[in-house]
């Protein structure tokens, strides 16, 4: 099928964005990267009255890193990236464009999202505002407590993650706004991270992705964020899990290709696939199934994650 | 909608619908027919080109987001003295096609990603993610990266005296 006519604009400011956004007809849509918006034109599923093409206004593209530098500690003196809305998934495909371990952290996801062609065009901002379960971006956002931030008819606000995803393809967007960018707080050189992604083939999505920013000192988790990608109707936090590693000692990981089952990563896996994953079935996959993938790759990325990842 | 595009150097004058995507106006507008359209949904990679030198899905792109961008597409390949690109002498060496729908877009992804850095052939890993990129049917993907070598092999071989 081809996508139906609609009304096409494109605004150079961003105040003639908010103006576009302002258009009373009920479907408006945002066109950022278009790599999950026109395949749904495409299939008629999504029938816009008006595309607002956001690609030629300046000061979108842009990875500002803010505050931090060496010697501090704590959250707030790590400082933070900003990614604007214009920043295409494969800005990410080098782990040097965004310092520390959360350079490391998209890099790894980035290479688990389509193909280099798709992440050409593709937007990170914009798979945080299509809200697909499946999304690795999401995952990482409700992990890591990013912060949406938006410009709309009422002024600038910014959304913490945890309160952005209501559902699937549902977000606290309001209508008439526009995410300007996306703000992630830096890891410390102390935290580690890994990404495991399980899917059918090469060409399928996610069926479970998880996340892990680990900190352990002197042998023990001091903090723990897990991410969980597909295992709900929108994207999740291990919280249990989280809870559950906190004070667990890391022990020797040794070098057999599975830890033991008392071992904590395996805890937690476990306990992400029953206390935190919401996961739903498919034709390929059911609940037993998915729980037992989820525990699995929970205590993977959790392994890889403490034996460190180097790119 | 009036854009103009510049394809494989040439310009074009469309007015257009902003509906259309980019691979129909390249087929259909500017007479273009190497693209191919395979799957329609970003998934495939028979209609990838490349623009402003970097390989997209002419699917999941609008013809008028390209208003005033160079597209290149496998017609631009060759020099302008009709000589085959090197990758596409490669293909023709490695047999890296049989029924030939997918070729242009893997000569687009194989192209970009050889232009960019002609060594890439050395790296397995590197050959390996553009093949991913795009799905061909026919020949299990070997005869394309051994192409994608050769092509790799040519464009960093001294040239000959």
């Amino acid at each position: 099928m081809k996508p139906p006519s609609f009304d096409y604009v494109v605004p150079r400011t961003l105040p003639e964005v908010l103006e576009a956004l302002a258009d009373p007809r009920p479907d408006v849509r945002v066109l950022a990267g278009g790599q999950s918006l026109i395949l749904e034109m495409h299939l008629e599923r999504i029938r816009p009255d008006l595309v607002v093409d956001i690609n030629q206004v300046p000061g979108l593209d842009g990875l500002r890193v803010s505050g931090g530098g060496p010697g501090g500690s704590g959250a707030e003196s790590r400082g933070s990236v900003e990614i604007g809305a214009l920043v295409r998934h494969g800005a990410f495909e080098s782990a040097a464009a965004v310092p520390g371990p959360l350079g490391t952290l998209f890099s790894l996801a980035v290479d688990n999202i389509a193909h280099p062609p798709i992440r050409n065009r593709g937007t990170m901002v914009g798979s945080l505002a299509w809200a697909h379960p499946a999304s690795e971006w999401c995952a990482i956002a409700v992990a890591l407590d990013a912060d949406i931030q938006l410009k709309g008819p009422d002024g600038d606000r910014s959304v913490p993650a945890r309160d952005w995803f209501l559902g699937t393809f549902e977000t606290a967007r309001r209508p008439g706004e526009l995410i300007t960018a996306v703000r992630f707080p830096l890891l410390g050189p102390d935290t580690r991270v890994g990404f495991i992604e399980h899917r059918r083939t090469h060409f399928c999505f996610a069926m479970v992705a998880v996340a892990a920013a680990l900190t352990v000192r002197d042998g023990v988790v001091e903090q723990a964020r897990i991410g969980l990608v597909n295992c709900g109707d929108r994207p999740l936090r291990a919280r249990n899990a989280e809870r559950a590693l906190t004070g667990a000692p890391v022990g020797s990981l040794g070098s057999g290709y599975r830890l033991p089952d008392s071992h904590p990563f395996v805890r937690a896996g476990r306990i992400a696939a029953e206390d935190d994953a919401d996961p739903i079935a498919g034709p390929y996959a059911d609940l037993e199934y998915l729980r037992h993938a989820i525990a699995v790759v929970v205590g993977r990325t959790l392994r890889q994650a403490a034996e460190g990842v180097s790119r | 909608m009036k854009i103009t595009l510049t394809v494989n150097g040439d310009a074009y004058a469309l007015d257009i619908e902003p509906r259309r995507i980019l691979a129909d106006v390249l087929r259909e507008d500017c007479e273009l027919t190497g693209t191919h359209l395979g799957c329609e949904h970003g998934v495939c990679g028979a209609c990838t080109v490349l623009v402003d030198n970097a390989p997209v899905r002419s699917c999941l792109m609008l013809a008028v987001q390209c208003d005033g961008k160079s597209v290149r597409t496998a017609e631009g390949l060759a020099g302008p003295d009709g000589e085959p690109h090197p990758v596409q002498r490669a293909f023709s060496a490695e047999r890296a096609l049989q029924c030939g729908f997918c070729t242009p877009g893997f000569l687009m992804v194989a192209a970009a990603a050889l232009e960019a850095d002609p060594a890439m052939g050395e790296d397995p890993e590197r050959v390996h993610s553009v093949v991913a990129s795009n799905i061909c049917r026919c020949t299990g993907y070997e005869p394309i990266r051994r192409a994608i070598v050769r092509a790799s092999n040519e464009m960093t071989a001294p040239p000959a005296r």
